[in-house]
């Protein structure tokens, strides 16, 4: 958030504040700030139930969100890559339910699991994002239908075949393929459950938003250090880090793998909220809507703070909350909501790209 | 005879020899199986004449330098609106074709001059841009066809009584109206001359396009575009012509693909239909800098040849249905080796 330059009597008015500049800078996040209260004074719900939603929905995206800012600190953009992250804290969400891993220690255990092929699957990414420099984002994005294909492949065709599993949680009826939901029967709400204040009716899952609050300590400190370093210089220009000595491939591989990891432990505290794993669509639209709460936060391709994650998942959120019943109270219809917020996410993105290229084109 | 092989495989390129074998093997095993091999080969014919068009838009995008064209459905959306005005208007046969065919065309002119006008601006970075515009237009559409104010029964919901249907059937005269038209049969093999026939006019048209004064425009201006400006060539509008051209084309695509399906799929059905249509034209042996009317054919007939005929084979010999996993793994992988060679930036 930038705030006006002080004004030369050395007092502020709001017209200072609310100057040119300063709005034009944060127009996205100013703009959907209007469109949620317009749509919570539309939607007729009350503020108890609005406020609590929003609580629980920004402790289990928070952390999604936050695994994207890396990356695009390293010139890399938006990284659609993360939902490799998400199928690898899948896996591991699936491994806990089928050893009957409880609570806390399954949770842990499926980090744990997921953790190896996070890296993996980032290492996977880095390779063919140092291949298509230039254009990692369609890459990027193509790569994550890809990959769906290959995780549809595993799970749903080498799961009872290859790896012989036969527990009939997890399994088809007919002995192959993994179910098309598997309920965490045994670690559900295990994050959220951990530690819970309860204020004027209002649950807050203090665990889960410590996680995402550590989440943010931690890349702001990582910016602190040589990597961090290497990797804003390496998102400015990778010409001029190359020449300072700076291995760019290298550095951008850890961006992703480092975005991948979180991604997955993401995707992990995100389910274990909701309590059912949609095998085949639970991780499809992660970098979607991710990607687009950070940007109605107010980030751009090549910018991106913790603060507008956490601003731009609590401002998409409630639009995601209001946005069908404003539809069912203004249209008669709440499909149109459900539409529109649809419609949303990919605009916000389509418009962001739209300025992000504008802007190169016009540099050149 | 041997070197004669050797030569069509060295024309076709690696990739395309290995899938043409690929598929002679399946076709082998299907035989083997007892499976309807005449059957499974018209079925490919005919899905190709479907898709041929869709995979055909293609072509003038990479043409122009604007690579390929992921914003392809925004011409849907406009070959869709001519559908459902068609039906509304209960039309039926060629009427109902040649109405939603002039409507999808004309609402595509000016679809495309924006959409241009859009990669215009956001040189270099048209795929990325394109992508998530299609994605916007399918998902603001959706709104529309909730509320779109149309009233013919067979394409409204029953209950409410309003916004249309997600899918809805084409009625018995307009359904597959060109695919009906010139049936014939060799050796078993059903082949619509008319569908098929339909398809290599609009290639034709667009390959005769190639070769008009525009068309050469187009083409210099996507190749090199510093060149084209050297000869004084526009290539904001050789741009915009190829983009235009790709548009209009979804459109009449869609249209053909629809009435040969017999089904219009609204709301988010379009929003992933140019990922088919793009590995197509890639696996022709297109790249994201070149691309011809023939790849685009040979992609058509391959790709989906593929899709038609794996799915009953490997049923034979696994259980389970793996089209669709297969799909997405061609047709992303495909997409994902076009992108990570050649030059970087597009």
């Amino acid at each position: 958030m930038s705030v006006a330059t002080k004004p030369a009597r050395g007092r502020w008015t709001p017209a200072d504040v609310l100057n040119r500049e300063a709005l034009s800078r944060n127009a996205v996040p100013v703009m959907f700030v209007c469109l949620c209260t317009a749509g919570v004074l539309c939607s007729g719900r009350s503020m108890a139930f609005l406020t609590q939603e929003a609580v629980i929905r920004l402790a289990r995206n928070s952390f999604l969100v936050l695994s994207l800012i890396i990356p695009v600190t390293a010139g890399l953009g938006l990284n659609f890559v993360i939902v490799l992250g998400a199928m690898a804290g899948q896996a591991g969400l699936f491994a806990v339910t089928h050893y009957k891993i409880p609570g806390m220690p399954g949770f842990l255990a499926a980090i744990l699991i997921a953790l190896p092929l996070s890296v993996g699957l980032g290492l996977l990414a880095a390779y063919v994002l140092n291949r298509a420099r230039g254009r990692e984002m369609i890459a990027g994005m193509i790569l994550g239908y890809f990959m769906n294909g290959i995780y549809q492949f595993v799970f749903l065709f080498m799961f009872g075949t290859v790896f012989p599993v036969r527990n009939p949680d997890l399994v088809l009826p007919q002995g192959m393929g993994l179910r098309n939901t598997v309920e965490l029967k045994y670690m559900k709400y295990a994050l959220d459950n951990l530690l819970t204040l309860n204020l004027g009716g209002i649950a807050i899952p203090l665990a889960t938003l410590a996680a995402s609050a550590a989440a943010c300590v931690a890349i702001r400190a990582l910016y602190r250090t040589k990597l961090g370093q290497d990797l804003r210089a390496v998102g400015q220009s990778m010409h001029i880090a190359e020449v300072s000595g700076i291995d760019v491939d290298r550095t951008r591989t850890t961006a992703i793998v480092l975005s991948t990891v979180l991604a997955a432990i993401g995707q992990i505290i995100f389910l274990q909220n909701i309590g059912t794993v949609n095998t085949y669509n639970s991780h499809e639209q992660v970098g979607t809507f991710a990607i687009a709460a950070l940007l109605v936060g107010g980030a751009t391709v090549v910018k991106a703070t913790v603060g507008q994650a956490i601003l731009g998942t609590i401002l998409f959120h409630i639009l995601f909350i209001v946005s069908p019943h404003a539809g069912q109270r203004l249209m008669g219809n709440p499909q149109v909501g459900e539409y529109f917020r649809v419609f949303v996410a990919y605009g916000i993105i389509g418009v962001a790209l739209f300025l992000h290229a504008l802007e190169r084109a016009r540099r050149r | 005879m041997l070197g004669e092989a050797t030569a069509f495989f060295k024309n076709l390129g690696a990739a395309r020899a290995i899938i043409v074998l690929f598929l002679l093997f399946l076709l082998v095993v299907a035989y083997v199986q007892g499976l309807p091999v005449t059957t499974l080969i018209s079925n490919s014919l005919t899905r190709t004449g479907m898709n041929g068009i869709l995979v055909l838009a293609m072509v003038p995008s990479i043409q122009a330098g604007l690579g390929l064209n992921f914003g392809l459905p925004v011409g849907i959306i406009c070959g869709l609106m001519g559908l459902v005005l068609a039906m509304e208007w209960e039309l039926g046969g060629f009427t109902a074709l040649s109405v939603s065919l002039a409507i999808g065309c004309v609402l595509a002119l000016g679809a495309g001059y924006l959409y241009g006008y859009m990669l215009n601006h956001v040189k270099g970075q048209e795929m990325m841009v394109g992508t998530y515009a299609g994605f916007s237009v399918v998902a603001g559409m959706c709104m529309f066809w909730v509320m779109a104010p149309l009233h013919n029964p067979k394409l409204i919901w029953v209950v409410g009584g309003s916004g249309l249907r997600v899918t809805t059937a084409l009625n018995e005269a307009f359904s597959r109206v060109l695919d009906r038209f010139i049936m014939v049969k060799v050796m078993g093999v059903e082949v619509s001359v008319s569908l098929l026939g339909f398809f290599a006019l609009a290639c034709a048209a667009v390959a005769l396009f190639g070769r008009t004064p525009r068309g050469v425009a187009m083409r210099v201006a996507g190749d090199n575009p510093a060149f084209a400006t050297a000869c004084g060539i526009n290539v904001d509008a050789a741009r915009m012509m190829g983009a235009i051209l790709s548009t209009v084309l979804g459109a009449v695509g869609i249209v053909v693909y629809a009435q040969s399906f017999g089904f219009v799929q609204l709301y988010l059905a379009p929003l992933m239909m140019a990922f088919p249509a793009v590995a197509a034209v890639l696996i022709g042996g297109a790249n994201t800098r070149r691309a011809t009317v023939v790849h685009a054919v040979i992609g058509a007939l391959l790709f989906q040849t593929l899709l038609t005929i794996a799915l009953p084979v490997t049923q034979t010999v696994i259980q389970g249905d793996m089209s669709e996993v297969a799909r997405m793994v061609i047709s992303n992988g495909m997409i994902l080796y076009a992108l990570t060679r050649g030059r970087g930036e597009s």
